[in-house]
């Protein structure tokens, strides 16, 4: 337990190192799980996009026949 | 899913931006980097680089927080270093990445060029971010202050400036093909403040330290600092290779996306 507590004070500079920690984290998290998330949306929105393409040329191609 | 497979389909999609002088022009870049063949590519890559950054990052973490020693002067505070510097690096290395983007998109008008720069500008601003937030975390025990107006503070924040100019820029246009020409304008005249940067704490006298890592006549820092630190460094290097992938993914399908809507449209 003591041990634990000596590692979480650092020495007395607990108040900058795990500030400067946690924000690194926190930052470069957010950032990767924004990218993430981009992505995945427009993946989605392409996907919908290409099946109304190909809705529309089949009912072209029918409207072409008849 | 097999996106060559896709692009394929589209037809006239493959060229990512209608109108633009990319499909008929033949040169060394094409071969290599096309958006088709990137999407492949990046969809290999993108496994390794997510599971190299979370390797290194928890070895860096062991080594920064528990297998390093504290410093003979500045004591545990030391260990805010492999969080500050390793970002700091990344801030310049993403400006120099985002400067060579552009040049090739300018130059050679390549759109995954272009889409590189555009999908490197928020990474590097917030490695820029950390790194003069850190460094304040840092300053405040040691210096006695959060923040001082020398040389290298001061172009690190310019640094953070210009990030946030060239996204805004970026995005003022209706059409997004001008918005990356100018900003990818901005980028390069912005690449004089790297140099700057780096010698600022030479050429200039400040309260930060000197450069004891990249340094002519080798490092100054004991190993028991420097395989921390690179580790580090590696992490984040390869933090920004996912990330970049990823967005870069990103905007290419949005480009596929404008390209369909305009087909849609236009009939």
């Amino acid at each position: 337990m003591e041990t634990v507590v000596t590692f979480v004070e650092m020495g007395g500079y607990a108040g900058y190192i795990w500030p400067a920690y946690g924000l690194s984290a926190l930052v470069l998290i957010v950032l990767l799980l924004a990218s993430l998330r981009g992505l995945r949306s427009r993946e989605a929105a392409l996907h919908d996009l290409q099946r109304q393409d190909d809705f529309a040329a089949v009912r072209s191609r029918r409207r072409a026949r008849t | 899913m097999d996106d060559g497979n896709e692009m394929s389909e589209a037809g006239p999609v493959v060229r990512d931006r209608p109108g633009e002088r990319w499909g008929g022009r033949w040169n060394v870049f094409n071969r290599y980097a096309n958006p088709t063949r990137f999407m492949q590519l990046s969809a290999k890559l993108v496994p390794w680089f997510a599971g190299a950054t979370v390797l290194l990052m928890a070895a860096g973490l062991y080594f920064a927080l528990f297998a390093s020693p504290p410093d003979y002067q500045q004591g545990e505070s030391v260990r805010i270093m492999y969080v500050h510097v390793p970002a700091a690096w990344m801030a310049m290395f993403c400006y120099t990445s985002m400067a060579v983007a552009s040049a090739i998109g300018l130059i050679w008008r390549h759109p995954v060029a272009e889409m590189t720069a555009k999908a490197t500008a928020p990474i590097g601003a917030c490695f820029t971010f950390l790194a003069l937030v850190t460094g304040s975390l840092w300053g405040k025990p040691m210096w006695g202050t959060w923040w001082v107006w020398d040389a290298r503070l001061t172009s690190v924040l310019v640094l953070f400036f210009l990030y946030l100019g060239y996204m805004a820029l970026e995005n003022a246009f209706d059409d997004p093909a001008r918005g990356t020409r100018a900003a990818g304008i901005l980028a390069l005249v912005g690449f004089v403040n790297v140099p700057i940067i780096k010698f600022s704490v030479d050429w200039w006298n400040t309260l930060h330290q000197p450069a004891s890592v990249v340094r002519m006549g080798g490092p100054t820092i004991d190993s028991s600092m420097l395989i921390p630190l690179l580790v580090m460094a590696g992490a984040f290097t390869c933090y920004y290779f996912w990330v970049v992938l990823v967005r870069v993914r990103g905007e290419i399908i949005a480009s596929r996306i404008r390209g369909l809507r305009l087909r849609q449209v236009h009939g």
